[in-house]
């Protein structure tokens, strides 16, 4: 007989439900920061933020303030703001250029892959080099471009990590002509009251749309609803490792119209579709009626389409919300299109994401009350299915992926 | 996308005509519709070639090419109102309660605009409170206004709002800045 050891995350995370306390609890969150934002593979930021040597941009990974280097021989660091001597930040700037990072306080000067070059008064010390250094998020690793940085000195390669959202990836950068994303843009900062899992649950919850979008989707005539209705074909899988998203090829693929996933038709953008059948051939209409990703990567970021989020806590009750447009290597005609449609649509003042936000703001409010306790994410356990790949799917407006997400969540809040 | 990049005339001298004490009243009564959720109104004081431009990073780079919080054309500011107007907009249902302030009042200076005529330049500083229930928020910054005559009365070609905190995470925008 195997005796099984019930964690107190068996009670806590359940299959058709989770407890409210797992958004509120400050000692939970806490927990969160060690075990998955200092562990896991946590998404930084893109390569093309920082293309030349010299480049360094201010990141945020959990808590901590990070700078994003190229050094002069073009490798990319993850370094701690926080100066080896006494604390002091090294960094002020957001973003900029330079070989070296000199401390405010007393002048302990860095080059931009980590090394302390120099400090002023070296008698003082009674030697001219000292072993110490910026701390680093010591593994940094990444996909096309997308930056990731994991606290952990070993463990699973991000590849492992990311598993079959990789192929999510690769079909967002199918969509430039170069095969290559850039994220150029600049980001959003949206402040949201809200513990960081209601975000990252809500961004393949195809139930919400109809009712928090409605909206504008009336006002505007979109197309988007029906995707997200109780008829549609598209569905919701769960992509393991906590990701999922929802795939709405089956949707476009019914209509088979070049361009409609963007909204617009290939006579207004005859530039790029010209250059998708020159790159991609045969595939090139499949890519251009199946569009881009609808996908949650495990814990913070999300490509919806043309826009990308990078979500990082704050507090039990605070995260902060990052977006921009993506913008495709080659596709000029396309990319001030995303940045006009992403403005519209995410922020802030976006017309989809404020509304979103609301929602993140009062279901953070609402699991204050003590009763029931629950929250459920039963929807879809009754139809859900495993696809030809091994995959559990189940329909759009299911929970199918939030039940992934709670699954991959408990197995590393489980971990010692 | 054909040529939309509407590359905005240099400043010029401050234009004959336009009756400082009307032009305050102008950028008051904005401020009011604006405070007071009254979409008719305010976007009856717009141009066909409006411009509503909430940048971040400071000034904001190329807002064809760069996001911004708001940019709005004319039609996208049609947009933003009817979505309002549902009552469903839930960063504004229920609407904030707002007050702002305006002062230091500056003309800038004058634009040729696409009708022939030239736009009056106007700069001023702002402070909003916003109360809503996730709590009370201070907005404050700078703003530049175009104004256009429109026979006796005056109309809003131009309006671009740079908040002091851009470069910060900003809580949910919902109201007209």
């Amino acid at each position: 007989m195997t005796a099984v050891i019930e964690t107190p995350y068996d009670r806590l995370i359940q299959r058709d439900k989770v407890h409210g306390s797992l958004y509120t609890d400050p000692a939970i969150f806490a927990e969160e920061l060690s075990k998955i934002w200092y562990r896991t593979w946590v998404f930084v930021g893109h390569e093309s933020e920082v293309a030349q040597p010299g480049d360094y941009v201010r990141k945020r990974l959990g808590l901590q303030d990070v700078i994003m280097t190229r050094d002069r021989d073009g490798e990319l660091h993850l370094l701690l703001n926080r100066c080896a001597h006494r604390g002091n930040q090294v960094c002020d700037d957001a973003r900029g250029n330079a070989s070296a990072f000199r401390c405010p306080y007393h002048g302990w000067t860095y080059r931009n892959n980590g090394e302390l070059v120099g400090f002023p008064f070296f008698k003082g010390y009674g030697q001219r080099k000292l072993d110490v250094a910026l701390g680093r998020v010591p593994r940094v690793d990444s996909y096309h471009g997308f930056v990731f940085g994991s606290f952990a000195t070993e463990g699973q390669t991000l590849l492992e990590h990311l598993g079959a959202a990789a192929g999510e990836i690769d079909r967002l950068a199918r969509l430039s002509p170069d095969g290559r994303v850039e994220l150029t843009a600049g980001w959003l900062q949206h402040r949201t009251q809200a513990n960081w899992k209601l975000l990252a649950e809500n961004e393949t919850d195809g139930y919400h749309p109809q009712f928090v979008h409605g909206s504008i989707f009336g006002v505007t005539g979109s197309t988007i609803g029906p995707l997200y209705s109780d008829s549609s074909t598209a569905v919701t899988r769960d992509l393991g490792n906590g990701h999922s998203e929802n795939d709405l090829r089956p949707e476009f693929r019914k209509f088979a119209e070049p361009m409609r996933w963007f909204g617009t038709t290939e006579s207004r953008v005859p530039d790029y579709v010209a250059a998708m059948r020159a790159t991609h051939g045969r595939d090139a209409e499949r890519i251009l009626i199946e569009g881009g990703p609808h996908v949650m990567v495990f814990p913070n970021l999300f490509i919806a389409e043309i826009q990308v989020f990078n979500i990082q806590p704050v507090a039990v009750g605070e995260c902060i919300q990052y977006s921009t447009a993506v913008q495709l290597v080659g596709a000029p005609e396309l990319n001030r299109r995303m940045v006009s449609q992403c403005v519209g649509s995410v922020g802030p003042a976006g017309m989809l994401l404020a509304d979103d936000t609301e929602m993140y703001e009062r279901n953070y409010a609402g699991l204050a009350s003590l009763t029931p306790e629950w929250v459920d994410v039963r929807r879809g356990l009754n139809r859900e299915r495993v696809d030809e790949n091994g995959f559990t799917i189940g329909g759009a407006t299911d929970e199918t992926g939030m039940r992934g997400f709670w699954r991959h969540y408990k197995s590393l809040m489980e971990a010692t | 996308m054909t040529s939309a990049v509407r590359m905005p005339a240099a400043l010029g001298p401050v234009p004959e005509g336009f009756d400082r004490h009307a032009v305050e009243q102008f950028l008051y009564r904005e401020a009011r519709l604006a405070d007071e959720g009254d979409y008719d109104a305010w976007e009856a004081l717009w141009t066909d070639d409006a411009l509503y431009w909430v940048p971040v990073s400071g000034e904001g780079g190329d807002p064809q090419g760069q996001m911004s919080v708001i940019y709005d054309n004319r039609a996208r500011i049609s947009t933003r109102l009817k979505q309002l107007r549902t009552g469903k907009r839930y960063a504004q249902a229920p609407p904030s309660n707002l007050r702002r302030l305006l002062s230091n009042i500056e003309y800038l200076g004058g634009r040729n605009n696409s009708e022939g005529s030239v736009d009056l330049e106007v700069g001023a500083n702002f402070l909003a409170i916003e109360s809503r229930s996730r709590g009370t928020h201070l907005w404050g910054g700078r703003t530049t206004y175009r104004l256009r005559r429109r026979g006796d009365d005056l109309i809003l070609a131009y309006k671009k709002v740079v908040l002091v905190d851009n470069d910060q995470p900003l809580p949910t925008l919902g109201f007209l800045i």
